[in-house]
């Protein structure tokens, strides 16, 4: 039996190289850590997809049973689940999130 | 019904032994903490496998009962 919601998600990261599932947009985030990672990503250059969960009910829980984890903001690169808040500020702060995108060709707007 | 820290430590270790583990309160409030976890059941893990880790350990209060725990992870040196 499929999982339409899961459908949904899955052609969402894989229509996009950079998604991320967040509270809110990218222009109105509506939770801290969402906020955190919008603007990691927008410090970084990186044009992402924004999926606002708020305005999708179905897709804030689907989300975290398909990634099997339990917060969101979550972030897709090229379909591969890289980590919530706490783990795409570390891999920023320690310049891993940099290398990580330059290494799956995700394009960076302009080097800092 | 908000966690207090001693409960987060306690869940942690229990599931992690030997595990290191430092909570931070960050707004008093029982549901804002910052949680620093030093393992060696981290050791060649991921840090999404790490932090899952600890999820489980929380058994399934994360995002939930609490909303939000600052979470980073280590293997001792």
């Amino acid at each position: 039996m499929s999982n339409p919601v899961f459908e949904r998600i899955q052609s969402t990261i894989d229509a996009n190289d950079v998604v991320v599932f967040m509270k809110g947009t990218q222009s109105f985030p509506q939770c801290g850590f969402s906020a955190t990672v919008a603007k990691i990503l927008g410090h970084l250059g990186v044009d992402f997809q924004d999926v606002n969960v708020l305005a999708d009910p179905e897709i804030r829980n689907g989300i975290k049973e398909f990634t099997n984890w339990p917060t969101i903001p979550q972030l897709y690169v090229k379909g591969e689940f890289v980590g919530g808040c706490d783990i795409i500020r570390e891999m920023f702060e320690t310049g891993e999130l940099r290398a990580f995108l330059e290494e799956k060709g995700v394009k960076l707007e302009q080097a800092a | 019904m908000p966690m207090n820290a001693a409960d987060i430590e306690h869940l942690i270790k229990a599931a992690l032994p030997g595990a290191e583990v430092t909570i931070t309160d960050l707004a008093g409030d029982g549901d804002h903490y910052a949680a620093h976890v030093t393992s060696t059941a981290f050791a060649g893990k991921t840090r999404v496998a790490q932090h899952k880790l600890v999820f489980d350990a929380l058994g399934g209060r994360m995002g939930g009962e609490l909303h939000a725990l600052a979470l980073t992870t280590a293997v001792p040196k």
